[in-house]
């Protein structure tokens, strides 16, 4: 398994803790609102040739709260000043969920922040048609559940999420959970503007990896993303949920690496 | 000793396997709402109302839920501002206005000025953060209500006592012109006494600010210690906390029978009672509760804390079908649960002769200065709920007050909140009495 440590970098104002491992080019990674959950197969995939940057974001636990970030946009800025104070620009990112809805803040108040942008299952943008799963009126373990579409027979879900939770898996996931809150609340897990936002977007190559049993983002969350990004390509994975990287790893490992290779 | 009368005005109407499939109160279909009953149960809990003023009640309380048939107070600022016009001598006494879920309060000092205006002076108000559905309900985003309690609060006061116009800038609220006319009849504004469920950091904000803290049927060992966190608190801001800091809410229920008072009891639990008002998921939004409140969520494995238990969260994540033969499990379990609160002195239910010693053991190891009685729920007759409150308030509350004479339990309109000063150095008074609790195998 690839070398990885945990770092605290002062940066951007903050005591930001990142996961770094692998060698080559910086791949930064933006995990989802769950909070980071250790490191899987995708990531030891990925960093054979790349160096994954994963900052903790701000709030989930680790990295202490910024009391100003009150929005996705408010955390788009950050990185953005993450990213820039680290010399990073322009880098690849890897964002999934609602860090996709962070990403594309990212992007459109900055288009020429990242070389390739990945968006896995992103939030963000209001689909037409379905809805992004409301996921506050869940208690962790259901919403962990529906998150992929067969648990039980998604090895790598059962390693991280299998077994009594503890205490302080408990209290993390209520962090994350409450962060996630504090800046997605209302409106849910979107931004009215931010698809006008992205038409300035016209030169950031943009892949969208989807998997078909989604339960928690609609592909009319995709739909949107193609809309308001134009040459955004669209990967699906069949019979895997919200998790692709550890629903089926190989297939999302390849998606990314060929995507970013181009 | 003030003695007020409380009931949740409960629609009494929905089928019971409607709450036992929905395992809850909280997101109960409306479809079960009939308009005919309400608009009858509405006028009925008004004019209750009215006849716990003519039986000699000093106050009369209201609380306010969202989207539930366990309290038809939606929005209890219309009932409170009907009774400050229909009753005569009462304290209406709000527990409490949820500040974070309404998100206006420059609106609610409107509101509140009227009804203590229309009421020539007898408001109290009183706030609370509304539960954990409401969050969901009213769309009042979890991770800020706690910081959204103190803004509005803080606000409402300014609102009552700077004169205007003056522009409002803060974190949650912005106003460009605060001048409300109408300013509360009760100069500066009026009392507000604070319910609570065991919130140490409530307790805490209530000491500091010298609000009376109401328990709402709170178990008494954890009350003893709230309200000793409390006088700890009040001594570090210089004053000595007693019964006109306290107050106390019990669920009680009568009838000239053993027999009659213990069914008509049973609405208590009717659906599941109070700790089935909302599901797990809907009790902890995320980011409403502190995080030592969370820690010790986290680690009590088997244990209960606000009426969720670790056991219940687990089920949470079941599939909420229930079949029919577990209704009566559900049944056996409310059951055991109904002695169970009996027991542990959480509502108290019987004839005046077997009430009464219960009724006075509260006084006597909480030392309140307020005391509420928390009337029947569920789908009892109104000719029921009404013998009820008359034992209660003939043959009960005569009793109560002269033992609360013997005390010496000053209420907050005999001694101002916050007005025995505490001197440096000199250790606080006790302000309860646990001594009857190892008796009464509440220890």
């Amino acid at each position: 398994m690839t070398q990885w440590k945990e770092e605290t970098v002062k940066v951007a104002g903050a005591d930001l803790v990142m996961v770094k491992g692998g060698t080559g080019r910086p791949l930064l990674v933006l995990h989802d609102e769950l909070g980071y959950p250790g490191w899987m197969q995708w990531n030891d995939a990925l960093a054979k040739d790349r160096t994954l940057l994963i900052p903790l974001q701000p709030g989930f636990g680790k990295t202490p709260r910024l009391e100003w970030i009150r929005s996705y946009r408010d955390l788009g800025g950050f990185y953005n000043m993450v990213v820039r104070e680290m010399k990073l620009d322009p880098v690849d990112v890897v964002a999934f969920s609602a860090s996709g809805f962070t990403a594309a803040e990212m992007v459109a108040s900055d288009p020429k922040i990242f070389s390739h942008m990945v968006l896995v299952a992103p939030m963000g943008l209001k689909p037409n048609e379905g809805e992004i799963l409301d996921i506050f009126p869940l208690t962790i373990r259901t919403l962990l559940r529906r998150t992929v579409a067969v648990p039980d027979e998604t090895s790598e879900f059962g390693k991280i999420y299998g077994g009594e939770m503890t205490p302080e898996q408990f209290e993390a996931f209520e962090d994350a959970r409450a962060e996630t809150a504090r800046i997605g609340w209302e409106p849910y897990m979107h931004n009215p503007s931010l698809e006008y936002l992205l038409q300035g977007v016209k030169k950031t190559p943009t892949l969208l990896i989807w998997g078909q049993a989604d339960g928690v983002v609609p592909k009319g969350c995709i739909a949107a993303y193609q809309r308001a990004i134009s040459g955004a390509k669209v990967v699906e994975i069949a019979k895997v949920g919200h998790r692709p990287e550890i629903e089926n790893s190989a297939e999302f490992t390849t998606a990314v690496k060929t995507f970013l290779a181009g | 000793m003030k003695v007020g009368y409380f009931t949740e005005r409960p629609y009494r109407w929905v089928p019971e396997e409607a709450l036992f499939e929905n395992h809850a109160f909280f997101a109960v279909s409306n479809k079960y709402f009939d308009r005919d009953k309400g608009a009858d149960d509405y006028n009925y809990f008004l004019d209750e109302a009215c006849y716990a003023e003519d039986l000699g009640f000093d106050a009369v309380a209201l609380n306010e839920h969202h989207g539930t048939p366990f309290c038809m107070g939606g929005v209890m600022n219309v009932e409170a501002a009907i009774l400050a016009r229909i009753t005569k001598k009462v304290k209406i006494v709000l527990v409490g206005n949820p500040l974070p879920v309404i998100k206006h309060p420059l609106r609610m000092a409107e509101e509140l000025a009227e009804i203590d205006l229309i009421s020539r002076g007898r408001l109290v108000a009183g706030w609370v953060r509304g539960a954990g559905s409401e969050q969901f309900f009213n769309n009042a985003n979890p991770a800020y209500n706690r910081e959204m309690f103190n803004e509005a609060h803080d606000f409402i006061v300014q609102a009552w006592t700077r004169p205007g116009p003056w522009r409002y800038e803060g974190k949650h609220f912005h106003y460009r012109h605060v001048n409300p006319w109408a300013l509360p009849y009760q100069k500066p504004y009026p009392q507000m006494w604070i319910p609570g469920v065991l919130s140490p950091e409530t307790v805490k904000w209530c000491a500091e600010h010298r609000y009376p803290y109401v328990g709402l049927g709170t178990a008494i060992g954890p009350t003893c210690d709230l309200w000793d966190i409390y006088d700890d608190e009040a001594a570090k801001h210089g004053y000595q906390a007693g019964s006109e800091n306290f107050g106390y809410l019990i669920p009680t229920f009568l009838a000239e029978t053993e027999e009659k008072a213990q069914e008509l009891g049973k609405g208590f639990i009717y659906g599941g009672g109070q700790t089935a008002f909302s599901r797990p998921e809907h009790t902890l939004p995320p980011g409403y509760n502190s995080k030592s409140a969370i820690r010790m969520l986290a680690k009590q494995p088997g244990g209960s804390w606000l009426g969720v238990s670790q056991t219940k969260l687990h089920m949470a994540q079941e599939d909420p079908e229930t079949a029919e033969q577990e209704y009566q499990e559900i049944r056996r379990k409310l059951s055991e649960s109904y002695k169970k609160a009996q027991k542990g002195m959480q509502i108290i239910v019987g004839t005046p002769k077997t009430v009464i010693p219960k009724v006075k053991t509260l006084p006597q190891v909480l030392r309140p200065g307020i005391f509420i009685f928390f009337h029947i729920q569920g789908p009892v007759s109104n000719a029921d709920r009404m013998t009820s409150m008359r034992l209660m308030a003939n043959e009960v509350v005569p009793v109560l007050r002269d033992y609360a004479k013997e005390l010496g339990l000053a209420d907050p309109y005999e001694r101002t909140p916050g007005e025995a000063r505490a001197y440096a150095g000199a250790q606080r008074l006790p302000v309860v009495d646990r001594e009857p609790l190892a008796t009464l195998g509440l220890v």
